[in-house]
C-alpha cells in the first residue's frame, strides 16, 4: 500500500521552518524571564508587589518556556527535517504534523498565561494544570505518529543513529508525561496528584530525572549525530559507538531519578540504587561525548573559521562537563553539601545553556539558511558575536554558581563548638549576593547573543524565501 | 512505598521494549554495514 508521502517529490519543509523559527522567538522569550529572575532573586524588590510578576510563578514559566517552548520547538525542527532526510521520504501524516506545530504553540500560550496566574500543578517541569497536560498528549501521539509513520514508509533500509535517539526522546517522554501527570481533577484548572507525600516525590523525580535524560539528552544527541557530521563534512568518528551508547544510555537512565531524593523520607537502598546508576551513566554519556568531538579528527582547522562547527562542539564540552558533574553531584556524601544550594543551579545551567542552548543554535545556524534557500545567515559574523557572547556567558554564569553554592553548602554545615549553627541563614543569601549579580550578568550576555540570532535569523529569513527541497530520485538502498 | 511496585515493574517493562528493539534491529541488519551509513548522510541535501 502507498502512503501519500511515500508518492511526493519534495520534502515536507514548511512545517520545520515554523518550528525553526519558533526556537529563536521563544529562545528569547524564555531567556528574557532567565533574566528577569536572576534580577528579582539579586533584588526582591523587582517584583514591585504584583503577584503575576512574582519569583514563584515566573520561575515555572522560565523553565517551560527554555525546556518545552525553545527545546521542544527545536527538537521538533530538527527531527522532522532529519527523519525525512534521513528516510529520503517526505513527513508521514503531514497535516496531523501541521497540527503538532498549532498545537504546541497553544500548550506554549496555554502555559504562558496559566502559570503567571498561578494555575499550578506544583510538579517541577511539569507545573501545567490537567487540561493542558491532555492538550499536551494529544500533540505528542500526534508527533509520534508523524514520525514513526516516517520511518515506517522511508525509503532507505538503515535507519540512521539520530532517529533512534529521537524515537526514544518521544516514546520516553510519552511514558513519564502519563505516569507523572496522573491527576484527579478538582475544577477546570485545579487538580490533586494521583500520588501522595514521597510517593509523590519519587514519582516526580523519575520524571524529572528522565525528562533530563530523554528531552535534554537524548533528543538533542540525535541533533548533534545528524549535524555535526554535516557541518563537519565528514561522518561521525565511530558509528559503533554511536549505536553501543545509544543503547546503554537509554538502558541506564531510568533508573536514575532517586539521586534527586538523597537524605529524604525515601528509602535508603532507593537513593543508592539511584547513586549507583548514575555513576554508571557516566560511560554512556562520554561515549556520545567522546564521538561527536572525534567526529571532527583531522579536520580541527575547520574550527578555526568555521562559529556554527564551535557552536556544536563547545556545546558538547558542555555535556561532557556536566555529564562528568551529574554523577559525581549524585554521590550521597557530595550530596550532602551541593543539595540545595546553588552548585545545583550551576549544574543545571552548563547543561542548559551550554549543552542544549548552544547545540540547538548551532544546528538551527545550519538548518535556517537551508529552509530560506540561502546558502548561509545574513551575517556570519553575528553568528560569531554571539559565539562568543553565549560562551562568556555561560562561563560567567556557572563559575559564580559554583562558588555560591559551595560557599552555602560550607555555611549552612557550620558548627560552633557548642552544637549550635555558625551562620544564620540569612547571612548565607547576603554572602551570595555578589554572586547573584554575576549571574545575572551571564544571563544578559547569554541573552543579548540570542538577540543577535533573532536579527540574524530575521533578517536571512526576509532576504530569502520558501523553497522545496526535490527528494533525490534514485535510492540505491530501497 | 507503594509506588515502587508501579515504576520498578514500569522499568523492567521497558527493558524488554528495549531489548526487543535491540533484537529487531540486529536480525534485521540494521548493523550490518554500518561505517558505511556514517558517510550516505553526508550525500543528501
Amino acid at each position: 500500500m502507498a502512503f501519500s508521502n511515500t508518492l511526493a517529490t519534495t520534502y515536507d519543509d514548511k512545517v520545520v521552518r515554523q518550528f525553526a523559527v519558533m526556537t529563536v522567538v521563544w529562545g528569547v522569550v524564555g531567556m528574557l524571564v532567565g533574566v528577569i529572575i536572576a534580577a528579582q532573586l539579586t533584588w526582591p524588590e523587582l517584583n514591585f508587589g504584583i503577584p503575576w510578576l512574582s519569583y514563584g510563578r515566573l520561575r515555572p514559566l522560565h523553565t517551560n518556556a527554555v525546556i518545552f517552548a525553545f527545546g521542544g520547538c527545536g527538537l521538533f525542527a530538527a527531527s522532522y527535517y532529519v527523519v525525512q532526510r534521513t528516510c529520503q521520504v517526505s513527513l508521514f501524516a503531514s497535516r496531523l504534523a501541521s497540527f503538532t506545530f498549532w498545537g504546541w504553540q497553544l500548550v506554549i500560550l496555554a502555559a504562558a498565561v496559566s502559570l503567571p496566574l498561578g494555575y499550578t500543578q506544583g510538579k517541577e517541569y511539569a507545573e501545567l494544570e490537567w487540561p493542558i497536560d491532555i492538550l499536551i498528549t494529544v500533540v505528542w501521539v500526534s508527533y509520534a505518529i508523524v514520525f514513526f509513520g516516517t520511518i515506517g514508509t522511508r525509503k532507505v533500509r538503515h535507519i540512521y543513529v539520530a532517529n533512534w535517539f529521537f524515537g526514544a526522546f518521544i516514546l520516553a517522554v510519552a511514558l513519564l508525561h502519563l505516569v507523572n501527570s496522573a491527576a484527579i481533577p478538582a475544577g477546570y484548572m485545579k487538580s490533586y496528584s494521583a500520588y501522595a507525600g514521597v510517593q509523590d516525590a519519587m514519582v516526580q523525580w523519575w520524571y524529572g530525572h528522565n525528562a533530563v535524560g530523554f528531552f535534554l539528552t537524548a533528543g538533542f544527541l540525535g541533533m548533534m549525530y545528524y549535524f555535526i557530521p554535516k557541518q563537519a563534512e565528514r561522518p561521525v568518528y565511530s558509528y559503533r559507538l554511536s549505536i553501543v551508547h545509544f543503547w546503554a544510555l537509554i538502558f541506564t537512565y531510568m533508573w536514575a531519578g532517586p539521586h534527586h531524593l538523597h537524605y529524604t523520607a525515601l528509602p535508603d537502598w532507593t537513593q543508592s540504587v539511584g547513586m549507583v546508576f548514575s555513576l554508571i551513566l557516566l560511560a554512556p554519556s562520554w561515549g556520545g561525548m567522546i564521538n561527536g568531538i572525534m567526529t571532527l579528527s583531522g579536520a580541527w582547522h575547520k574550527l578555526r573559521d568555521d562559529p556554527i562547527l564551535r557552536f556544536l562542539i563547545v556545546s558538547l564540552s558542555f555535556y561532557g562537563m556536566s555529564t562528568f558533574e551529574g554523577p559525581m553531584m549524585s554521590i550521597k556524601t557530595v550530596n550532602a553539601l551541593s543539595h540545595y544550594t546553588d552548585w545545583t543551579v550551576g549544574h543545571v545551567h552548563s547543561g542548559a545553556l551550554g549543552w542544549v542552548g548552544l547545540v540547538t543554535m548551532g544546528s538551527m545556524y545550519y538548518l535556517i539558511p537551508r529552509l530560506f534557500g540561502q546558502k548561509q545567515m545574513y551575517s556570519v559574523k553575528a553568528i560569531e558575536v554571539h559565539f562568543w557572547t553565549a560562551t562568556i556567558g555561560i562561563v560567567i554564569y556557572i563559575a559564580a554558581m559554583w562558588i555560591a553554592g559551595v560557599m552555602q553548602g560550607l555555611m549552612w554545615r557550620s558548627i560552633n563548638p557548642d552544637g549550635t549553627l555558625t551562620y544564620t541563614f540569612v547571612e548565607s543569601v547576603k554572602a551570595t549576593f555578589p554572586f547573584y549579580v554575576l549571574r545575572l550578568l551571564g544571563g544578559l550576555l547569554y541573552l543579548g547573543g540570542m538577540l543577535v540570532m533573532l536579527w540574524n535569523t530575521f533578517k536571512t529569513a526576509t532576504n530569502g524565501r520558501s523553497v522545496s527541497v526535490t527528494i533525490p530520485a534514485a535510492v540505491a538502498h530501497a | 512505598m507503594d509506588v515502587l511496585y508501579l515504576l520498578i515493574p514500569l522499568s523492567v517493562i521497558l527493558v524488554f521494549f528495549i531489548l526487543g528493539g535491540l533484537w529487531w534491529a540486529i536480525y534485521r541488519g540494521q548493523f550490518e554495514d554500518i561505517e558505511s551509513e556514517g558517510e550516505r548522510i553526508l550525500k543528501d541535501s
